[in-house]
């Protein structure tokens, strides 16, 4: 599996394991998630203008590169989210559901 | 007279030297940051369980940061400090903040912004791909998270911290490609007399060099960058050596949406050398920046005039010698005014809370005022030689090739936003804007907005400054679906 992020240092953490898109992931405690993300693959998400694929680009919450989504819907910015066991993380933005079509 | 209500944006340097000031005289001020940790982006914290020394972290600057941290740790119930919280609007004489209890609006006396600065980026033809980061965020992933943006990076643009973050990597065991200055090394020359005004620094910048050339990195000045080329989609590796394993292989997903523009990672990058030649770089990482701009958005929203500033070509927002907007009440210090550096931050942080104080009729001594103002002075006098070192690139922006992305976040071309100019007529960033939606994407224009304005500039051949700077727009940073569910919580 090609990574994009190489871990230089800090590798004793306790492992954790999340989903991500039905598919589980193994990262460190601490990581954000694009650290998870992107040390067990290489992109984060698909550029909604046809463009390719993307992966992040400031890590410090400016540009809104990095948005994944929870199952339930809600939007993070992997950049500045710590990455939690039992986390459920899509890469695309899970159809929107209205509380009054429920 | 009841305590006055001060708010400070910003817990980095400038911020906690100001809260700082503002305890020592007996006022319990609010200090908001929407980071986890305090320290800002140079004493940015590493979150807990990770055991880096500050010396490793922090190398030259390790004692300063101690001290930083020490000093807003010991501030601890004296300060009203709210992490994890975004200012995302200013109006009406109060802050908007939305945070882990939800919105709120703070009314307040004195506001003292110290919101610091992002990467200024100068496009590059293929910069949409990914593996392409902004410099600051490849010193992010290391300091918080002990990573390497790639397995080999090439380090793209110019400034001080190109050098810094470069040496970074090569002494955490990073391999790193190239380091690609857009600056011609002559150019230090003439900036010599006014970089002498921190000789530590000039010092410290040729320490850098020296660790980088050590470990064999190639150091090329007076670079033009033509190409981030691109392999296999997705490829986590150099030249399309590797397959897509990242999400879009991970669910099965098509990866092959076809787009006018190039798709694929960053597989190297071509620049034409001062010599005239071309050289092209293997990598799959690019760290690319051209120093600072200062995040003046909350500023805009609090009715500060700004000016446009020729040496730095950004309009920035007025402020006198001690830190005071044009707007009554309202203070300005750090990187976030002006780019300084981290030690003006702490000392025009300081300097911004005592001129609060004096203007709410507390006693400030003026031989403090006096001394932090010869500070200020000193770097003011550094940053202009590293300005005339390491100039921004303009003539890039006109020979930016049609296809080639200004706008990452909306896949905007330069030959789009051209067409807008000569099209419509759209001279003014804000009208450009409108036509072509270069700056209205998720970044809200902070990556694209002044390499854009120097398109528009070409394109119209009028000078930058009549292009004029965008308006910022509340809320200053999406507020998303999930946090907006929490109003009034
Ligand atoms: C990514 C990055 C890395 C850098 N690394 C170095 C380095 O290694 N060495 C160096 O000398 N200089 C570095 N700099 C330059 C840096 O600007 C200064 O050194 C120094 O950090 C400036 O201090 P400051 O207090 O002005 O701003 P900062 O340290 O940037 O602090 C500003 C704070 O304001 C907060 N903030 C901003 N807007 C809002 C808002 N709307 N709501 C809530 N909080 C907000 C931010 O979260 C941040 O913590 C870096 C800059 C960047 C952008």
């Amino acid at each position: 599996m090609t990574a994009r992020f190489v871990r230089l240092a800090e590798t004793d953490r306790p492992a954790l394991t999340l989903h991500v898109d039905g598919a589980p992931v193994t990262a460190l405690a601490g990581d954000t998630l694009m650290v998870a993300l992107l040390t067990s693959g290489a992109t984060l998400r698909q550029s909604e203008f046809g463009d390719g694929p993307r992966a992040g680009f400031c890590l410090m919450a400016a540009c809104q590169d990095c948005w994944v989504w929870t199952e339930e819907g809600t939007k993070l910015r992997a950049c500045s989210t710590l990455a939690e066991s039992g986390q459920r993380i899509v890469t695309t933005e899970p159809d929107t559901t209205w509380p009054n079509q429920q | 007279m009841a305590e006055p209500a001060i708010v400070i944006i910003g817990a980095g340097p400038a911020g906690v030297r100001a809260a700082q000031a503002l305890a020592d005289a007996g006022i319990r001020p609010i200090v908001i940051d929407e980071g986890r940790r305090s320290g800002g982006q140079i004493y940015r914290r590493q979150p807990d369980g990770f055991t880096r020394s500050h010396a490793t972290l922090y190398g030259t600057e390790a004692e300063r940061a101690r001290a930083l941290h020490t000093c807003f740790d010991g501030l601890e119930g004296r300060v009203d400090y709210r992490p994890e919280t975004l200012v995302w609007h200013i109006s009406d004489g109060q802050v908007w903040t939305l945070g882990p209890d939800g919105h709120q609006s703070i009314p307040y006396d004195a506001l003292i912004l110290c919101t610091g600065a992002t990467d200024r980026l100068m496009p590059v033809r293929g910069w949409h791909r990914a593996g392409t980061y902004s410099l600051g965020g490849s010193q992010i992933a290391l300091k918080a998270q002990a990573c390497a943006i790639g397995s080999q990076v090439v380090f793209l643009g110019s400034g001080p911290l190109l050098y810094l973050v470069a040496a970074q990597y090569v002494k955490a065991g990073a391999h790193v490609a190239a380091v690609l200055d857009t600056a011609p090394f002559a150019a230090r020359i003439p900036a010599l007399p006014k970089l002498l005004a921190q000789p530590a620094a000039l010092w410290n910048g040729v320490l850098l060099t020296r660790t980088i050339k050590r470990a064999g990195v190639p150091i090329l000045h007076g670079v033009t960058p033509l190409d981030i080329t691109g392999g296999e989609e997705g490829s986590g590796a150099p030249d399309g050596a590797g397959v897509d394993t990242g999400p879009a292989a991970r669910d099965g997903r098509s990866s092959s949406r076809a787009g006018t523009v190039d798709t694929g990672a960053v597989s190297g990058v071509t620049v034409r050398t001062a010599d005239g030649g071309e050289r092209h770089f293997a990598c799959d990482a690019i760290a690319m920046g051209h120093h600072l701009r200062p995040e003046t958005q909350l500023a805009d929203l609090a009715r500060c005039a700004f000016a446009f500033d020729p040496a730095v070509r950004q309009w920035l927002p007025v402020r006198d010698p001690d830190g005071r907007a044009s707007v009554p009440g309202v203070y300005l210090a750090g990187d976030g005014a002006r780019i300084l550096g981290a030690r003006s931050a702490e000392a025009s942080g300081r300097l911004a809370a005592l001129a609060a104080l004096t203007d709410l009729g507390f006693p400030v001594a003026s031989v403090d005022l006096a001394s932090l103002r010869r500070d200020v002075a000193t770097y003011v006098r550094f940053a202009s030689g590293l300005a005339q070192a390491f100039p921004w690139p303009v003539e890039q922006a006109a020979a930016l090739p049609d296809d080639a992305i200004v706008c990452r976040c909306e896949s905007i071309t330069a030959g789009e936003l051209r067409a807008t100019v000569t099209d419509t007529g759209a001279q003014e960033a804000n009208r450009a804007k409108a036509f072509s939606r270069v700056g209205m994407g998720r970044c809200q224009g902070r990556y694209c907005g002044l390499a854009a304005a120097e398109v528009i500039a070409a394109a119209a051949a009028i000078p930058v400054e009549r292009v004029g700077r965008l308006r910022s727009a509340a809320p200053v940073k999406p507020i998303s679906a999930g946090s907006a569910g929490k109003a009034g919580a």
